[in-house]
């Protein structure tokens, strides 16, 4: 099967239908996606900023990160299960939408990089490992994750 | 000069129509005042969380709050300018908004919350700030405020949504008095 098919299979599911067909379900669903989006901001953050040097100094990183990760987790699994539901009511849009692509490529990079470099570095001996490492990886992974946010808004406007 | 009528004003002058028939400029003000909800409401989200024992257990609560106040404070400057700019942008409409009129109150609240938290509670905080879980009047207001600052994003969101407009009647009599609407039966 295309891809174009699958995505023609998944506007068409019961579910796409559903959302489509109600006036309240999109916006109900999107309330949820953006109340996740402030969730996972602040647990990305919070690290980052901490490993960038910029704030958070009296905790140490691998602590501050372990306490945001479920956090972290959490919402992005609100973000998924209520980014898939918006999905399927407008697919064949997205297959022909740039800003989608970005925005899933930018999505597949952020949560590789979180949970193998990031987490790494997060999580390491705090004297084991230069500052500009730190700065690097901070760098990297709130732009990776301001691309998923910048290409979920874009995917709105058409 | 009434609101509606200063409303009526601000629509007329030059920069608010410009904004309002923007190609560009409109959607990245909107973008903006998005995307800051990571930075604003995810500070205040984080020490809210702490407020109720849900994270960063062993950080002392002065230090979390001395830490995430300059983002959060940062975070509010750029919603407060996106976000009046959004409402320069198409002012009439949005000030009968019944969404806009409700997230303006939770404003209000979620504001008189912190005061009150900060007066309060607040004061003593060296007595319970190594707390694992603070006590309970800190958790409350924590509570109060995450509530009230999931409707303020809600309504805010179905700001954007025209079902309950004015020039969309008729409508039941107690949205049209919610919303300030100026109907025939004047």
């Amino acid at each position: 099967m295309s891809l174009l098919a699958f995505f023609k299979l998944c506007e068409h599911s019961a579910m796409g239908e559903a959302i489509r067909d109600s006036r309240w379900l999109f916006p109900v669903i999107e309330c949820f996606h953006l109340l996740g989006l402030a969730v996972i901001g602040g647990a990305v953050l919070v690290v980052d900023l901490r490993l960038a040097g910029v704030g958070f100094r009296s905790q140490p990183v691998a602590q501050l990160a372990r306490d945001a990760q479920r956090w972290l987790i959490g919402s992005l699994m609100v973000m998924v299960a209520s980014g898939t539901l918006l999905f399927t009511s407008e697919a064949i849009k997205c297959y022909y939408h740039a800003a989608f692509w970005v925005k899933m490529t930018c999505l597949f990079l952020a949560i590789v990089f979180t949970f193998t470099v990031h987490r790494k570095v997060a999580m390491a001996d705090e004297n084991q490992v230069r500052p500009l490492w730190n700065r690097l990886v901070a760098l990297i992974s709130v732009m990776l994750w301001a691309g998923v946010g910048i290409g979920g808004r874009w995917i709105g406007f058409s | 000069m009434s609101l509606l009528r200063f409303c009526d004003w601000l629509a007329n002058t030059q920069w608010s129509i410009a904004l309002h028939e923007s190609r560009w400029e409109y959607s990245i003000v909107e973008s903006v005042h998005v995307l800051t909800l990571c930075l604003f409401l995810g500070m205040a989200v984080m020490l809210d969380l702490r407020l109720l024992g849900l994270t960063m257990r062993r950080a002392a609560v002065s230090e979390v709050v001395k830490q995430l106040l300059p983002w959060t404070l940062a975070g509010f400057v750029l919603m407060v300018i996106s976000g009046s700019l959004l409402f320069y942008a198409i002012p009439v409409r949005t000030y009968q908004s019944i969404f806009f009129r409700a997230k303006v109150l939770m404003l209000i609240s979620a504001g008189l919350n912190v005061w009150l938290f900060h007066s309060t509670t607040y004061r003593k905080v060296s007595e319970w700030e190594r707390d694992p879980v603070p006590p309970k009047r800190a958790r409350m207001a924590a509570g109060l405020s995450l509530a009230l600052w999931a409707g303020i994003v809600i309504a805010g969101r179905m700001i954007a949504y025209n079902w309950f407009d004015c020039d969309r009647q008729p409508q039941p009599a107690i949205v049209n008095w919610a919303a300030g609407c100026v109907t025939d039966s004047r």
